[in-house]
C-alpha cells in the first residue's frame, strides 16, 4: 500500500516536471501559432495587407476589426531591414514580434513624431557592425534590434469610423519593408526638423 | 517484475498529471501577472519580452499576436460585476468611463476569438463612434435584440467575451487598480 502511495507521489512530482517542460516547449512546437498561420500568405521581407476579419474567416483570432493591418515577415540573415510606414490620420502602430510571437518592441505614430515611421531592423550582431560615425551622422535613424533572425512586424492603422477604413487601408498598403542595399538610398530632405527624435 | 510495473505506473501518473496540468493551465488562460480592475483583466506583460512561459504558451497555442506594450493594452471581460458569466441571450449593460487613452475599441468575440455574425455587421465600437452623455460617460447595451443608443449585438450566442483595447495609453505593467483607471461597470439587466 505504502509502495503505491509512494509511486503516486513520485509520479505526481515527475508530472510537475513534465508540466513545466511541456509549457516551455509548447511555443517551439506549436503548428498553429501566428507565425505559422501567416507564413503561407506572407512572403519573406514583403508587406502584405491582411484581409479584414469576418465572423467566418480571420487570419488570426482576436484581431481588432477597427484596424487595417499588414504583416511583414522578416528574415535578417541577408542583412538589416528597412521599414517605412506612412502614418494614417487617426492612429498607426508598428509592433515587432519574434519568431515565437513574443512582442519585443512597438512604436506608434505619436512616438515617432513625424508623417512617416522609418526605422532599421537588425540583429545585435549587425548593429555591432554599424560604424560608430555612421550611427552618429544618421542620428535620426531609429534602429531596432531583433532578438531573433526571423520574426513578424505588424503594421496597423485605425479606422475610428467604418468610413475611414479606406484611408487606413491605403496607409498600411503603402508601407514597405525590404533588406537594405549596401549603398543606402539618399534620405529625403523634407522632414520636420523640430519633431522630437525617437531614440531607443 | 514488480519494479517494472511500479516504474511504468509512476511514469503513467507523471504523464497524466503533467499533460493535464499543461492543458488546463493553457486552456484557462495565463494564470500569472494579470492586472484585474473590477471585472476586467489585462496581461500587460504578455506584450513584452518579460512574458512568462505560460503567457508564451497560451499565445502560441491560440495563434493570436498579443497587443504589444507601446501600442496598447487589452482588457478581457468574461463575467459581469456580480460574477455571472456573460450570456449572449441576456441584456448586458456597460456603463461608465474608460482609463485615459488616445483611442479605445470594444470588440465582441466568441470564446475562440472569432467575431460573432449579426444582422447589422457590428462587431464592436471605437471611442469615436460611441454616443456619450454630457459628462463624457457612456452606456453600451450588449444584447441579442436591437436597443436604442449604443447597441452591440451578441448574435444570440450563449458565451462570448468582450475585449477593451486601450491604444496609446499610460496603463501598463506598473498600473495598479485605482481611481486613475476607471473601467466601465458591467451589469446583466434582463435575461429571458
Amino acid at each position: 500500500m505504502i509502495r503505491w502511495l509512494l509511486l503516486i507521489l513520485g509520479g505526481a512530482l515527475l508530472g510537475g516536471i513534465v508540466h513545466l517542460a511541456t509549457v516551455i516547449i509548447l511555443p517551439r512546437t506549436a503548428t498553429q501559432d501566428a507565425y505559422a498561420r501567416l507564413s503561407p500568405i506572407v512572403p519573406v521581407n514583403t508587406v502584405v495587407a491582411l484581409p479584414a476579419p469576418t465572423p467566418d474567416k480571420a487570419v488570426m483570432p482576436f484581431m481588432d476589426p477597427a484596424f487595417a493591418s499588414a504583416i511583414c515577415r522578416y528574415d535578417l540573415s541577408q542583412g538589416p531591414l528597412k521599414l517605412t510606414v506612412p502614418v494614417s490620420p487617426a492612429y498607426t502602430s508598428v509592433s515587432f514580434y519574434t519568431r515565437y510571437d513574443v512582442a519585443y518592441y512597438a512604436i506608434n505614430d505619436r512616438a515617432a513624431g513625424r508623417r512617416v515611421i522609418e526605422l532599421d531592423l537588425m540583429t545585435t550582431a549587425q548593429h555591432d557592425q554599424v560604424p560608430e560615425d555612421e550611427e552618429v551622422t544618421a542620428a535620426d535613424r531609429l534602429i531596432v534590434e531583433s532578438p531573433t533572425v526571423t520574426g513578424l512586424i505588424a503594421i496597423r492603422a485605425m479606422a475610428p469610423e467604418p468610413g475611414l477604413m479606406r484611408v487606413a487601408e491605403s496607409a498600411v498598403a503603402a508601407s514597405r519593408c525590404s533588406t537594405q542595399q549596401p549603398e543606402p538610398p539618399p534620405r529625403p530632405a523634407a522632414r520636420a526638423p523640430e519633431a522630437p527624435r525617437p531614440r531607443r | 517484475m514488480r519494479l517494472l510495473f511500479g516504474t511504468l505506473f509512476g511514469l503513467a501518473v507523471a504523464a497524466v498529471v503533467g499533460l493535464a496540468l499543461t492543458y488546463y493551465a493553457i486552456a484557462r488562460g495565463t494564470p500569472f501577472g494579470g492586472l484585474t480592475i473590477d471585472s476586467w483583466t489585462a496581461w500587460p506583460k504578455s506584450g513584452t519580452t518579460d512574458a512568462d512561459p505560460y503567457a508564451r504558451a497560451s499565445i502560441a497555442r491560440s495563434g493570436r499576436l498579443p497587443t504589444a506594450m507601446g501600442d496598447g493594452v487589452s482588457f478581457t471581460l468574461t463575467s459581469d460585476d456580480d460574477g455571472k458569466t456573460l450570456d449572449g441571450r441576456c441584456e448586458v449593460v456597460l456603463s461608465g468611463v474608460t482609463p485615459t487613452a488616445r483611442f479605445w475599441t470594444l470588440t465582441l468575440y466568441n470564446l475562440d476569438g472569432a467575431l460573432v455574425a449579426n444582422s447589422t455587421n457590428r462587431y464592436g465600437f471605437t471611442s469615436q463612434e460611441i454616443v456619450r452623455h454630457a459628462d463624457g460617460s457612456f452606456e453600451i447595451v450588449v444584447a441579442p435584440r436591437a436597443s436604442p443608443g449604443n447597441w452591440l449585438p451578441t448574435g444570440g450566442v450563449e458565451r462570448y467575451e468582450l475585449v477593451l483595447r486601450l491604444y496609446d495609453t499610460a496603463v501598463g505593467v506598473s498600473t495598479k487598480a485605482g481611481r486613475e483607471v476607471p473601467m466601465p461597470g458591467v451589469t446583466t439587466r434582463s435575461c429571458p
